[in-house]
């Protein structure tokens, strides 16, 4: 079935799960048309991106077991690279093409070094390390401001096609105008759809199967003549490069870049949290995750300011609902699904489909 | 093999392990090395001095995380909370007692700074104990749930920090009397820095002393050498893990106080901040080692301001540029703890 080879033979295998999956995608699909206005659009396509940049540090974290805080760092340097090639050369796509190629490469090589450097050590150390070097690499973005435009960040031009300004046709159509902006939010979520079905594909290939051999025995997939080494190297290479083009798209939907909106360490513990909370191991939950924890972080706030207004009498509890402590609900969320449901919300829906039949 | 060696005596069979000198050297020579560069004798002198200062504030909030590592495998990625929760602390005790902080006296102000430490100690090492069993007891032996549950301690901790006692940053001024610098001669030390170091010292020492003549100490450094040898001879180190755990929270309260008042201004992230330096230290001494940690904290803290002095650009990358260089002579850090 086309269907199944679509997905490389990994299907949801739960019915709410599917049913899930095709409604965020029928939603991410139709935004423009069902939910209009500049915020649904951004939520949405921020959506996209993170499905991406959750994904690949999955493929990472949930399929291979590495812990690596250097996630961001790749994300960043896609973004850098696209808005370091749109600013100088101008917008054109030879500019998009050069960003996202420099930045490829340059990922390729650091993520190589990193790998060979350091994956032969044990977890802890893996972990620290690669905070260590994204500190370093955050420092050194805001440090470079000839490049990079410093703390500041860089502002840039688009093509031409994919700018606001630009409109396919005079009408609009079903009450949306067909400018530069839909058309860049359409392909934003073809590229996000390729790219996970190609993420996919990685995974269920004989590939990923070694990589989950390694996750849950490395002595024993080393014993069976797999070099672990080298297959780490590999996934820590692929899910760097995956990250940098969801950073080059995060830059050419934004139209900006600078240190806190792809560097910052605040976006490595959301996407920890989102890969968490999905469901580590199984990409379907980094779409689950990613969309679940970036719509409570842009609409949960309105909810909890009216829960917080009704608790005004009791000082405590009013604070605790404060619209802008939404990431202690998030944060305990994650602290009781490492430990309750450490498959996520994707295994726990697995677990129940396969209990009922 | 030897089966037919002849029974040595008692005294032989417990050679004295050699004390590793070169490390403890590195700090002299870094120290003399940087006194060329900085051109005059007293820039040196007050370069030095903070820089042993910082050291000092770094070794009491790392000795904990690093002892910690030693005996369980447990690194707490969510140690940097106890420091903010300690600053914090501070600034509620100390922001009751502006009578006596505000007073020129020494006493005065000494009298309001013990409090301000003891509360901060005592709160860490209760919060640490909560801790120890809600987050990092489940999930022992499963380093990458390890790594995940501590960032999430530090998460929701941070979040609670701010339901407490506001997001935003906090100034915690100095006591009066500390406040100012001494002078040597043509070298200026602040005064504070002379009482971090006398605070550090203090806490190294009886550290020391606790690790190397108690039979307490005895079992922690024995448990982190061997874990499984010193349980199989009897002794619970589960406990002693929880006793060492809350200590060093505590510690890392305490340093919280002496950071903060460092920076005389607070914000919740500041632990999360501190974070990268920690790991560094411990790497940089050898992880579980307490007098590699030492070591490491004052070469921290004395690169960090030579470097801060003679090439500003370069002092942001200072630490990861030591611990790389320290890596490649000894990747095991200064100090290998044995079984790794």
């Amino acid at each position: 079935m086309i269907f199944s080879r679509l997905l490389s033979g990994d299907l949801p295998r739960s019915r709410v799960l599917m049913v899930l999956l095709i409604a965020i995608l029928a939603g991410l699909a139709l935004t423009p048309f069902a939910f209009p206005g500049a915020k649904a659009l951004n939520v949405a396509a921020k959506i996209c991106i993170f499905i991406v940049l959750v994904a690949s540090f999955d493929l990472l974290l949930g399929y291979t077991g590495i812990v690596s805080f250097a996630h961001t760092m790749f994300f960043g340097i896609g973004a850098y690279g696209v808005a370091i090639a749109l600013n100088r050369m101008g917008p054109s796509w030879a500019g998009v093409a050069v960003g996202v190629g420099a930045a490829l490469l340059l990922s390729l090589g650091l993520s190589l070094v990193i790998g060979l450097f350091s994956l032969r050590v044990k977890a802890m150390f893996y972990a620290m390390i690669t905070l260590a070097v994204a500190t370093a690499f955050q420092t050194l973005a805001s440090q470079l401001s000839d490049l990079t435009g410093g703390e500041d960040g860089l502002t840039f031009k688009v093509p031409e096609l994919l700018s606001p300004g630009f409109s396919l046709s005079e009408h609009p159509f079903l009450g949306v105008s067909l400018d530069g902006r839909l058309i860049s939010f359409y392909l934003l979520v073809t590229v996000t759809v390729v790219l996970f079905l190609l993420m996919l594909r990685i995974v269920n290939s004989p590939f990923g199967r070694v990589l989950q051999a390694i996750r849950e025995n490395a002595f024993r997939a080393e014993a069976l003549g797999y070099q672990t080494v080298l297959y780490r190297t590999w996934s820590n290479v692929l899910s760097a490069a995956f990250a940098t083009l969801a950073g080059a798209l995060l830059a050419l939907w934004l139209r900006y870049n600078g240190p806190d909106t792809s560097l910052s360490f605040e976006i490595m513990i959301d996407i920890l949290l989102m890969v968490v909370i999905g469901g580590m191991g199984t990409l379907y939950g980094s779409v689950i995750g990613a969309t679940l924890f970036i719509i409570v972080q842009n609409y949960l706030q309105d909810l909890m300011k009216l829960a917080s207004e009704g608790m005004g009498k009791i000082p405590l509890l009013r604070d605790l609902l404060h619209p802008d402590r939404w990431l202690l609900w998030l944060g305990i969320l994650f602290v009781l699904s490492v430990y309750r449901f450490p498959t996520g919300i994707v295994g726990k829906l697995r677990t129940k489909a396969r209990g009922h039949s | 093999m030897n089966a037919s060696t002849p029974t040595t005596p008692v005294q032989d069979a417990l050679p004295q392990v050699k004390l590793d000198r070169i490390p403890l050297l590195l700090l002299p020579v870094l120290a003399l090395a940087a006194l060329p560069l900085t051109g005059s004798l007293s820039t040196w002198v007050t370069l030095t001095f903070a820089g042993l200062a910082m050291g000092m504030i770094i070794f009491i909030i790392a000795s904990g995380l690093t002892l910690v590592f030693g005996l369980m495998d447990v690194l707490n990625f969510g140690h940097g909370v106890f420091i903010t929760l300690g600053a914090f602390l501070a600034t509620s005790v100390l922001g009751r007692m502006t009578g006596w902080t505000e007073s020129e006296s020494l006493v005065r102000n000494l009298m309001a700074m013990v409090p301000a430490m003891l509360a901060a100690m005592a709160v860490a090492g209760a919060v640490g104990f909560a801790f120890e069993r809600l987050i990092i007891r489940p999930v022992y032996g499963q380093p990458l749930k390890q790594i995940m549950i501590t960032m999430g301690g530090m998460i929701v901790g941070v979040e609670l920090i701010k339901v407490l006692w506001g997001a935003q940053a906090i100034p915690l001024p100095l006591p009066t009397a500390f406040r100012g610098s001494l002078l040597f001669g043509e070298a200026a030390v602040e005064k504070y820095r002379l009482i971090s170091v006398v605070v550090g010292l203090g806490v190294f020492t009886v550290m020391f002393w606790v690790l190397s003549r108690t039979k307490v100490g005895l079992l922690i450094r024995a448990g982190v050498q061997d874990r499984e040898m010193v349980e199989s001879l009897g002794y619970r180190i589960g406990r002693l893990f929880v006793g060492v755990f809350v200590a060093g929270s505590a510690l890392a309260g305490l340093g919280g106080v002496m950071w903060g008042l460092y920076q005389q201004t607070i914000t919740p992230e500041m632990g999360g901040q501190v974070n990268v330096l920690l790991f560094i230290v411990i790497i940089i001494g050898g992880m579980g080692s307490v007098g590699g940690c030492f070591i490491g904290s004052l070469l921290v803290g004395l690169v960090a301001n030579y470097a801060g002095f003679l090439a500003p650009k370069v002092a942001l990358f200072s630490n990861i540029l030591l611990m790389v260089i320290v890596l490649m002579w000894r990747p095991e850090g200064l100090y290998p703890v044995g079984k790794r």
